[in-house]
């Protein structure tokens, strides 16, 4: 919310420099995103030092600028003249208090004086002298000039009448600022209309503050300065008028209340109520809609003014028998708006309506029919209570945000509606001269209850770990119109009735503590460490787990990267090949998304990995990277949460080595470089007896894919993905031929085969010995059988087992292979001798020929 | 005879000035030591001299092969000592030509932020929780005291899951890891119902929020909250634990500030700043001038939060907190965009 510093200083007295009062309300809650100088002097935007020496700098985003008091003034035109040279420019003779000008200008709104003589009544204007620094009007977005004696189609200018936009007050550049006549002549323009506007974003509990007199109540009390308070008194001479209020739904519509001012002259507002506005950030449209608004945003209260003549043609012409219905629309009813859109309203919409139907959707926008326009001289004006979330729904239903849904779907208290009407009523009457009707009907069925709360020095301490006396509490929430009785130690707080954000019980309890932190100064809470007992200490076994896990890839070379879980089952459905069925588990299906791109939670974290790879393959030849992450699979139970399972994705493609200036190994990597991998992470996780074996996957080159077991529990299955997968995806020319292996591990399954503890074997004191064997074996026998019959047989005393060749061809037969194993013999409590070793030799090679039908390669 | 050992010592010494290498030096033994040199014939000769002459020849002959070993052992170790710096000075290599790099495996930086935030919240007893990122709208938001239709839940664009008859209490994904809040309080209530034990815990993990994606908002992101509930937790503490926190994270001099604020779930509620560090107060562009950098927001835990978690609000207070781990690697490595972090680019994470 625009907060004009003018519109607060009527309520309060500030004696801070702007800057620190913003600094002040941003620690109070009231956060200053914007102070926007309008004239007023610029100094201290570095505020005082604190308590801490720390210098208190508003955070606030400053802009605007300062007006030279000397050179920027109030002047008068006295006579506007044609130019001899150009017929969109005029000559006017000014007066700056001082002495008299001729200024040039091709403000369009002169041109209607120009040629007329000597005015009978002349123009106060924004008179910027030779010097003086304005924004340029001309140039794109604040761009400061100064202003130079120039000669402009043979007529000499140095000064100007100025703009808005000139001025920084608004983006206005089509005229002149004509100013009310009772502007003074010669004053420093700063004096005069010299403002500075705070953005203030207004929290949801500070609903209250949606208003100048919000503010204020609160920069009041921060400064702990007396609130001048507006005593609203309305002149009302006219006759009394009758309506009839029906309420039907008074949970939704607790009050209603209408005023009415007759022989109203529309016209424009004096220029210091449009000034106002527009820094406030509204439009200035007439004298009856500035003051609706006006009042709305000096109290809070939304109004809305109707043509009371329509209204009681509506209701056959006696206006005596004027009847206000606010009900709730029927499905599918319509009403064409203000803006002329005929809108569709659903049953929650509540209506403003009359006995011949709709006239308005409640606290949301007024309809076409009934509103303001140029025929109008009898206005009745509404201020009424509406259900705040109520509100909030029609208003995001209708996309209609507006000035006055903002603050209903807050929240106004029903008190305000009274106070709203007669401040607008007095404001038409003032600026659009017409007579106040006495009395005005209000029907007020649900009056809220404003809590009492009782607070003690004790919550205040064991919330907030200060010793505060009864007292001082009581005076903290005075400074907030709290009325408060103290019993004993007891604070017993009633609610002000402008504000809506205090509960019951101990939420209003909590409520209070709040207050008083704020008004006590949240730079004044003590920094203490807790005192309570410390929980016991279990640890996340899991989540250390997972780490270590992610510490070993790291080790083994890979790359970690995370991606985003939205996806879409088509980007998901290039992981395998084109003829695989669609998924049938079924995906999380967003409502809502941002983006076509991003409508699934995904299904397979291996299918984000490969799109890293895809896009990094541009930039690097070598790509080893892994992921862990959730997959999101939809429930059994319809309606129900899915389910979040953890996976483990890695993809490797490129030379083995790094490029480098010297020889490298640049062979691409292939099938055993990810098992190589696999191998090193399940021997860091010391995982039990994992098993390998062949399996067919719609992902994987079905010679070149691998099953992980370990124990009975798949871990998951790694290998080349297929040549159709493989082509699916955005390869550069220069990977072509090269292997892209992946693994899609199941990280639960692999956690849970993580041993927490493991035992080590003390470092062999007895020689070793070693010993090579080739076996032939027959092609499609497992090599892993053969080693794991060795490790087996020979028990204890073979220490390792290491293929270091693999042979086939003519010399050991078709359909025949030839694996040769190095064997390292090693017992822990002795040196094995020659006999020791045949012994155990002819033992592993006859269980070989027996159960596997291998055979010692002569 | 012994005139003849002086003229045999004096050629072989000065032979040696002359010999310039070992081949050359192997020759000159060969020839002066060696069995058929003159010095060898002479002790050969040795037997046929007289009694008288033969021990002083003897004892000369002796002299003359101490003296001509000795002077093949030094010339031996400059010659070898010369040929080794000769050798060496061939050797020389660029010492600034590039090493050969072994592959090497990096943490996303989200990793290793989350790593330092677990260290020193661990120090400080905080354990780890950690709880699902799909949600019910129940545990995103009305259990945390945000009614159906509170204009609060306008501060946090929602993502919905479609899914059939749940009325009110749609799925979402979560929007802040405060869900975990209550599915923690209600594990610890579940151990001791009528005594439930002070929690001391972070809530790591990834949220979601409906909003465009630019350089500075993402759909999806990490948080990181805190949550202390016990029959003695003040603000104070909260201040106190930040303050400690901030310090450790960003500087031992950091200071922090706490600003009023709103949020549904804590009461009262505040903004947490540290000042930044980047100028160290002075104002810079990352601070935008004002010397603070918002790095949470925080509070004490509102009853109805501690009430719907099970833990009786006239027993127990308790304070939450919740950071930004990406807002805070951004900060300190002056990261502009934070799209970087789910873009994955290697030229960005390799540079961690
Ligand atoms: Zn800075």
């Amino acid at each position: 919310m625009k907060v004009p510093i003018s519109w607060l200083k009527e309520f309060v007295d500030i004696d801070v420099p702007i800057p620190e009062l913003a600094y002040q309300m941003t620690l109070a809650g009231l956060e200053v995103e914007q102070i926007h100088y309008v004239g007023l002097p610029m100094s201290g935007t570095l505020a005082q030092m604190g308590a801490s020496g720390h210098a208190r700098k508003a955070d606030a985003k400053i802009s605007g600028f300062e007006w030279d008091r000397e050179k920027i003034v109030v002047a008068e035109v006295s006579e506007v003249m044609p130019h001899p040279n150009a017929d969109r420019l005029v000559l006017c003779k000014l007066n700056d208090g001082q002495q008299e000008h001729i200024v040039l200008t091709g403000a369009p709104n002169l041109f209607a004086f120009k040629g007329k003589g000597p005015l009978p009544k002349p123009l106060k204007v924004a008179y910027a002298m030779e010097g003086a620094q304005i924004y340029d009007g001309h140039a794109e977005g604040a761009q400061l000039v100064t202003l130079k004696r120039a000669k402009i189609r043979g007529v000499e200018s140095y000064s100007m009448a100025c703009s808005e936009k000139e001025l920084g007050i608004s983006d206005e550049h089509e005229g002149i600022i004509l100013f009310d006549d009772d502007a003074p002549l010669g004053a420093a323009l700063a004096d005069y209309i010299g403002d500075a506007v705070l953005e203030v974003s207004i929290l949801p509990s500070f609903a209250r503050c949606a208003s100048m007199l919000g503010v204020a109540r609160e920069v009041a009390a921060i400064l702990g300065k007396p609130l001048r308070t507006p005593e609203v008194s309305v002149t009302a001479e006219g006759e009394p008028f009758e309506a009839v209020i029906e309420i039907t739904r008074p949970e939704l519509n607790p009050r209603f209340v209408l005023g009415l001012v007759r022989g109203i002259t529309l016209r424009p507002s004096p220029y210091r109520v449009q000034l106002r506005l527009k820094l406030a950030g509204m439009r200035p449209i007439n004298n009856v809609v500035d003051a609706t608004n006006y009042a709305m945003l000096e109290s809070g209260q939304p109004l809305h003014a109707f043509d009371y003549d329509v209204l009681a043609g509506r209701a056959g012409g006696t206006a005596g028998k004027l009847k206000i219905i606010t009900r709730t629309a029927r499905a599918g009813e319509k009403l064409t708006t203000l803006d002329d859109v005929e809108r569709i309203l659903d049953e929650k919409t509540v209506l403003v309506c009359d006995a011949a139907g709709a006239l308005s959707i409640a606290g949301v926008m007024g309809g076409l029919e009934s509103e303001i326009s140029e025929k109008t001289t009898n206005i009745l004006l509404e201020g009424a209570a509406w259900n705040f979330i109520n509100i909030r729904k029609t208003a995001q239903a209708q996309n209609l945000p507006s000035e006055a849904s903002y603050r209903f779907s807050r929240g106004v208290h029903p008190a305000m509606a009274e106070r709203g009407v007669y401040l607008g009523l007095e404001l038409m009457r003032r600026w659009a001269g017409g007579v106040v009707a006495r009395g005005l009907i209000d029907n007020y069925p649900l009056p809220p209850v404003d809590p009492t709360v009782e607070v003690t020095p004790a919550d205040v301490k064991r919330w907030l770990g200060i010793e505060l006396s009864a007292a001082q509490i009581a005076e903290a929430l005075v400074r907030l119109e709290f009325k408060v009785a103290l019993d004993g130690e007891t604070v017993r707080a009633t609610t002000p009735d402008h504000r809506l954000d205090i509960g019951p019980g101990i939420t209003g309890v909590a409520d209070l503590v709040e207050e008083v932190a704020r008004i006590y100064g949240y730079d004044n809470l003590p920094e203490t460490r807790m005192a309570d007992e410390l929980p016991l200490q279990v640890g996340n076994p899991l989540l250390d787990k997972e780490e270590r896990l992610r510490d070993l890839l790291v080790y083994l070379g890979l790359q970690e990267v995370k991606n985003y879980r939205l996806t879409t089952p088509e980007r998901e459905a290039r992981r395998l090949r084109p003829d695989t069925p669609a998924d049938d588990k079924p995906y999380l299906r967003l409502t809502n998304p941002i983006s076509s791109d991003k409508a699934v939670m995904r299904h397979s974290v291996l299918a984000s990995v490969l799109e890293n790879a895809e896009w990094n393959a541009r930039f690097r030849a070598r790509l080893a990277l892994f992921e862990i992450g959730p997959i999101f699979l939809g429930s059994e139970d319809p309606g129900g949460l899915p389910d979040e399972f953890q996976r483990l994705a890695i993809v490797l493609c490129g030379p083995r080595s790094l490029p480098s200036w010297q020889p490298a190994d640049t062979a691409a990597m292939d099938f055993y470089d990810l098992k190589g991998i696999l191998d090193g992470l399940f021997d860091g996780l010391h995982l039990p007896a994992v098993r390998h074996e062949p399996v067919a996957h719609p992902g994987f080159h079905p010679g070149k894919c691998a099953r992980v077991l370990a124990g009975e529990r798949q871990i998951g299955v790694f290998g080349e993905l297929h040549p159709l997968v493989r082509e699916g995806y955005d390869w550069p020319v220069a990977a072509a031929g090269t292997p892209i292996l992946a693994a899609d591990l199941d990280l639960d399954a692999l956690l849970e085969q993580m041993p927490s503890l493991y035992a080590t074997a003390p470092v062999p004191e007895y020689p070793p010995v070693l010993e090579d064997l080739a076996l032939v074996v027959n092609e499609d026998l497992p090599g892993e059988r053969v080693a794991e019959l060795i490790r087996q047989t020979g028990g204890r005393v073979v220490a390792e087992v290491r293929l270091f060749d693999v042979y086939r061809g003519e010399k050991v037969g078709k359909g025949r292979k030839s694996l040769a194993y190095s064997i390292t013999y090693q017992a822990p409590d002795k040196t094995l001798t020659d006999r020791d070793v045949a012994g155990i030799r002819t033992r592993i090679l006859r269980r070989l020929e027996q159960e596997l039908g291998a055979v010692l390669r002569s | 005879m012994l005139e003849k050992l002086n003229q045999i010592q004096g050629a072989a010494l000065e032979a040696l000035d002359s010999v310039a290498d070992e081949a050359a030096l192997e020759a000159w033994r060969v020839t002066h030591l060696g069995r058929s040199s003159a010095l060898m014939e002479v002790f050969s000769g040795l037997g046929g001299l007289s009694r008288e002459q033969r021990p002083a020849v003897g004892q000369k002959a002796n002299q003359v092969k101490n003296a001509l070993e000795a002077a093949l052992a030094e010339r031996s170790g400059t010659l070898r000592a010369a040929s080794l710096k000769r050798s060496l000075e061939g050797e020389r290599l660029d010492v600034t030509l590039p090493g050969r790099r072994i592959p090497m495996g990096r943490l996303h930086p989200d990793s290793q932020t989350m790593r330092e935030l677990y260290r020193i919240f661990g120090e400080m007893g905080f354990q780890i929780f950690r709880s699902h990122e799909v949600e019910s709208d129940e545990y995103n938001y009305q259990l945390l005291n945000f009614p159906v239709g509170h204009p609060a839940r306008d501060m946090q664009d929602t993502y919905f899951v479609e899914a059939e008859g749940r009325g009110d209490n749609p799925i979402v994904l979560r929007t802040h890891t405060s869900p975990g809040q209550i599915h923690a309080m209600r594990h610890f209530v579940a151990g001791n119902p009528e005594n439930p034990p002070p929690v001391r815990i972070v809530l790591p993990g990834v949220c979601y929020r409906y909003e465009q994606i630019t350089n500075r908002h993402e759909t999806q992101f990490e948080q990181i909250e805190g949550l202390a509930v016990g029959p003695g937790i003040t603000f104070g503490d909260l201040k106190g634990t930040l303050a400690d926190f901030a310090r450790r994270m960003f500087g031992q001099e950091t200071r922090t500030r706490f600003r009023a604020s709103y949020f549904p779930f804590t009461e009262p509620s505040a903004e947490f700043d540290v000042e930044c560090f980047l100028c160290a107060g002075k104002g810079c562009t990352v601070c935008k001038g004002s010397g603070w950098l918002e790095i949470g927001g925080c509070g004490m835990v509102h009853p109805v939060v501690l009430q719907n978690g099970g833990y009786d609000p006239q027993r127990y207070t308790g304070f939450a907190f919740g950071l930004g781990p990406q807002r805070m690697t951004m900060l300190r490595h002056r990261i502009e965009d934070i799209r970087y972090f789910y873009q994955n680019d290697l030229r960005f994470l390799e540079q961690f």
